[in-house]
């Protein structure tokens, strides 16, 4: 400060750096090799790498083993019921705009039980982040078929196979109305499951994040196999899209080019032919209506304004 | 054919006394849309005015718009006007007015009139063109009168034609003037009500309107030989004027509750369609939810975050939220559910009266869930109690249920205008560092009572869980916690009733008879036990505004009469009704419950008719009652 008079105390300097450890609560009780470990430590390192203060961010889930999350996690959550996650982060987002929410969710919980919430906030398109932990099997309740279990899915429920088709939830996303921002990650790939997040908690709006998530427990044959496999993967490439070092990138063996703001070609890529997994951002747009921009009317207004308010509307059953 | 006018035959009688009467209850009927009910409202407003008690209650048919002249499709307004306070929609109607006759069909099968009953129908229908009409006029006059009526046939059509070109739009103006003469209105009070009523429509509707009424009163002067005064207490406090859903409306805002997260379900909606169209002079937001349980989880979402929100629902509804109820007792959840009653189970009885929730509410969760139950007895306590659930709510972190009915959502009064307190608005959103070291549940072993952590609290983080938590909110591994949470909820129910007084018997505080009711009924039980009481009978009545917990001495003040009846609109099987013995009688609702808290035997008297009880159906039944009672006596002697 040699000769330089300067007033410092408007310098928002930041009083306190979180490090990972600020984030981490309790020793995470999933299973050993469990993809939702990998999930939590990205996520963690997204709070420290955007220093989100943990007293105003918010994890929201349901029940099973993914929704579990928030009690891993130092700052406010909510554990509520299976299925409901979404209404709830929606009733946080829309009384406390201020506070950042993220909603954890798994394919039983999102896609089966909550199907018609999912629908909802897609459309209601409220600013939070969504990601599906999609195991393609329930995981708690010990090994039932999900909507998204492939077929012939040997599970307690269908011991001979599972015989319906598996809803995509990449495909079934973009077609809801007003959807604003849907991406594909996979447990396994670090530096994109990072990145996506990264992005998907950059975008102004409901981002959905569907997760292939790895249960070396009941799913042995599923994504538990696919990540020893480089091949398993195609990454949807764009200069809009998931951020990515060029080494990175260059690891892929196959990359398809996808401008995110292509909602007919996202949803031609969202099952390959060569059969291997899409990873990437399918689609964005930030002008889709936001639900949450409309529907609050001056939310915290000051006492006297609100006598009036009470007392005018009074005034019309007045005799 | 016979011209039906009988008017000749009613004397002019322009100067005649009025005959004093101490209340009336008209009706208006019509096919929907030709104004019956503003109509009626404005009869209401008027008389509430001058001084009078009033109650009015809408008719609708269950369709939108029902074809004209059909039986089932009356539309309508009942309005009761009394020298006291109404509480209740009363028992029949003394004087009906019928835009056309097909229509009272609907209200004759729901023995809504008695013999003797004044019938006044508009008579262009005996000249109508279509022979079908015309017969059909013919024939329900004349089962009108073998069925006791005191038919009276008014050219309402032709009279109005002399002042406006489309009767069918002024009509009720007209018969507004007839009925305020037979009442002996204030004219300048009637005229302000219109210019009132049809202020945004300007001078252009205004003054054919006001004609309109001019006709009519002078008309029914000149014509009729019906003039009554209903005496009234003048008084210069502010009323306003509101059904039970606008006071629950009032009662959100005046709370400072500012999310209402709903999904439309009747009779409950009304509240919600209010605090859509004013909630933006408070600050606020109505969230129409995907379905109940979204609606429920919203609230809940809202109320973690900082802010006690409420939801709206009936019966069905209140069915589909019951796991986030659950949730909301478990993770302790400030939330207030206000559950407007309808006829159940399933869709039941939509737009119809029943108080059947209160067993599932109190107890439809899975394992123990305690909670708050309030059940206003008026519209004015609609209002109150909104404001109350709330202090309570977040006071007790707990959800607090506020059990209307379909009888006062529909059912419009007047009372003193609530003077706004600002005390009664929550408070902005607590902000502050948590405190060191006190838990997310730091239950006092006292009370069961802790304090509650906000996002956005620095160092207040905790998870809410609905799983079996201990005071950090930690899932709970040792069952030991489980026993001990759930004492912890209890006690907090304990603590609210250990802060409650003990409730006032009306009438005598001990005698023969007690007649116990919650909600909706107080002003018809009351009625008729006043009455009773008239007549000889000693009997009381008991009135209960909290179910959960329950009001102390409830029990001492019921040892003290020698028979316990409950009053209450939710089935009951009858002793006597085929297999139907003491033994396997399954109780009325309230019933149910008192006697298992108190072990008293408790007798239930009720019906799922849809309707309100009505003070003269409850009257009866205490006349049986004694009857029964001294018989029995007789035979013991
Ligand atoms: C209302 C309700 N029904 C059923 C359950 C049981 N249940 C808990 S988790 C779960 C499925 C979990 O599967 P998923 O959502 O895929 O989560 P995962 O465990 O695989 O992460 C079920 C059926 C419940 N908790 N609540
Ligand atoms: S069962 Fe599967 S999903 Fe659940 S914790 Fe274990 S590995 Fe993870
Ligand atoms: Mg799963």
């Amino acid at each position: 400060m040699i000769g330089i008079k300067a007033d410092l105390t408007e310098l928002e300097l930041p009083e306190v750096y979180y490090s990972i450890g600020d984030y981490g609560s309790s020793t995470a009780r999933w299973c050993p090799g469990c993809g939702a470990h990998a999930i939590l430590a990205s996520v963690q390192k997204l709070c420290r790498e955007e220093q989100l203060p943990p007293e105003k961010t918010v994890f929201v889930s349901g029940i099973g083993c993914s929704s579990r999350f928030p009690h891993y996690m130092k700052t406010y959550g909510f554990h509520g019921l299976h299925g409901r996650a979404l209404p709830v982060a929606e009733g946080v987002k829309f009384r406390r705009p201020d506070l950042d929410v993220f909603v954890i969710t798994g394919d039983g919980d999102c896609c089966s039980i909550g199907a018609g919430h999912w629908i909802h906030a897609i459309r209601y398109n409220v600013n939070m982040v969504v990601l599906l932990f999609d195991n393609e099997i329930y995981g708690l309740t010990k090994k039932q078929t999900s909507p998204t279990s492939p077929v012939g899915t040997h599970s307690n429920t269908h011991p001979e196979g599972s015989f319906l088709p598996p809803i995509n939830p990449i495909q079934s996303t973009l077609g809801f109305t007003n959807v604003s921002f849907v991406a594909q990650t996979a447990d396994w790939h670090p530096a994109h499951l990072y990145s996506t997040i990264k992005k998907a908690h950059e975008h102004q709006g409901l981002s959905f994040v569907r997760i292939l998530q790895r249960c070396p427990i009941w799913m042995k044959d599923g994504f538990t196999s696919c990540a020893s496999e480089p091949k398993s993967l195609t990454l949807l490439d764009h200069s809009n899209g998931i951020e990515l070092d060029d080494q990175v990138r260059k690891s892929f063996e196959q990359v398809i080019e996808h401008n995110p703001s292509d909602i007919d070609k996202a949803r031609e890529f969202v099952e390959l032919e060569d059969g291997s997994l899409p990873i990437g951002l399918f689609y964005q747009n930030e002008d889709a209506v936001r639900y949450d921009k409309y529907g609050a009317h001056n939310l915290n207004m000051p006492v006297n304004q609100r006598l009036d308010g009470l007392n005018e509307q009074l005034d019309k059953y007045a005799i | 054919m016979e011209t039906a006018t009988n008017v000749e035959a009613t004397p002019k009688n322009s100067t005649r006394k009025p005959i004093k009467i101490s209340e009336a209850i008209v009706e208006i009927v019509s096919d929907s849309g030709e104004g019956a009910q503003k109509c009626g409202q404005s009869l209401g407003a008027i008389s509430a005015k001058m001084g009078n008690g009033v109650w009015t209650v809408e008719i609708i048919p269950a369709e939108i718009q029902p074809p004209a002249r059909s039986r089932a499709g009356a539309s309508g307004i009942r309005v009761r006007i009394g020298s006291k306070k109404v509480t209740n929609m009363g028992d029949h109607a003394q004087l009906v007015v019928a835009f056309n006759e097909q229509v009272l069909f609907g209200r004759v099968t729901q023995r809504a009139y008695k013999p003797g009953t004044v019938l006044i129908i508009e008579n262009k229908w005996a000249n109508d063109p279509t022979e079908k009409i015309r017969n059909e006029y013919h024939e329900a006059l004349t089962h009108f009168k073998e069925i006791g009526a005191d038919v009276i046939e008014i050219p309402m059509e032709e009279e109005c034609l002399k002042v406006v070109r489309d009767a069918r739009k002024g009509k009720n103006m007209w018969v507004l003037g007839m009925l305020s003469f037979i009442y002996s209105r204030d004219k300048e009070k009637a005229e302000n009500q219109i210019h009132r009523i049809f202020k945004k429509k300007g001078d252009k509707v205004i003054l054919p309107n006001v004609e309109l009424f001019r006709a009519g009163y002078q008309w029914a002067q000149a014509n009729l030989d019906l003039h009554f005064e209903i005496p009234a207490m003048e008084t210069d406090e502010e009323m306003v004027v509101m059904n039970g859903n606008e006071a629950i409306s009032f009662g959100v805002m005046a709370a400072g509750i500012d999310v209402c997260s709903m999904y439309p379900i009747t009779p409950a909606t009304s509240a919600s369609h209010h605090l859509a169209e004013a909630i933006h002079s408070v600050g606020g937001i109505v969230h129409q939810a995907e379905d109940e349980i979204a609606a429920i989880g919203f609230a809940i979402g809202s109320s973690y975050s900082g802010k006690t929100a409420v939801t709206i629902t009936s019966g069905p509804g209140i069915a589909l939220k019951t796991e986030f109820i659950g949730l909301a007792v478990m993770a302790e959840v400030p939330l207030v559910i206000v559950d407007v009653q309808r006829g159940g189970p399933s869709t039941g009885l939509p737009t119809k009266v029943e108080q059947g929730d209160l067993l599932a509410v109190l107890y439809g969760d899975p394992g123990d869930a305690p909670k708050v139950i309030l059940a206003p007895s008026s519209i004015e306590e609609c209002f109150h109690f909104v404001i109350l659930a709330r202090k309570l709510a977040e006071s007790f972190r707990t959800p607090v249920f506020v059990l209307s009915d379909a009888n006062l959502a529909t059912g419009v009064s007047p009372f003193p205008r609530p003077k706004i307190n600002e005390e009664w608005f929550a408070l902005p959103i607590d902000q502050s560092p948590w405190k060191e070291g006190v838990r997310s549940y730091d239950w006092s072993d006292d009370t069961g009572l802790s304090q509650r952590p906000i996002p956005g609290m620095k160092d207040g983080m905790y998870t809410l869980t609905g799983l079996a938590h201990d005071e950090e909110s930690h899932v709970a591994y040792d069952p030991a916690i489980n026993q001990r949470s759930a004492e912890h909820r209890s006690r907090k129910i304990a603590a609210l009733q250990q802060s409650l007084k003990v409730p006032k018997v009306n009438g005598d505080e001990e005698g023969d008879l007690l007649l116990i009711g919650w909600g909706s009924t107080k002003g018809a039980i009351e009625e008729a036990v006043e009455k009773a009481r008239a007549a000889g009978y000693n009997v009381s009545n008991l009135h209960l505004h909290f179910l959960s917990p329950l009001e102390p001495g409830i029990k001492e003040i019921m040892q003290k009469f020698k028979k316990v009846v409950a009053v209450e609109i939710n089935y009951s099987d009858v002793v006597g009704r085929p297999l139907i013995t003491e033994e396997n009688r399954r109780h009325s609702q309230l019933a149910f419950y008192l006697r298992a808290v108190t072990l008293i035997d408790i007798d239930s008297y009720s019906n799922v008719f849809g309707q309100p009880m009505s003070p003269m159906r409850i009257f009866r039944m205490i006349e049986r009652t004694f009857k029964l009672y001294n018989k029995q006596k007789e035979e013991n002697s």
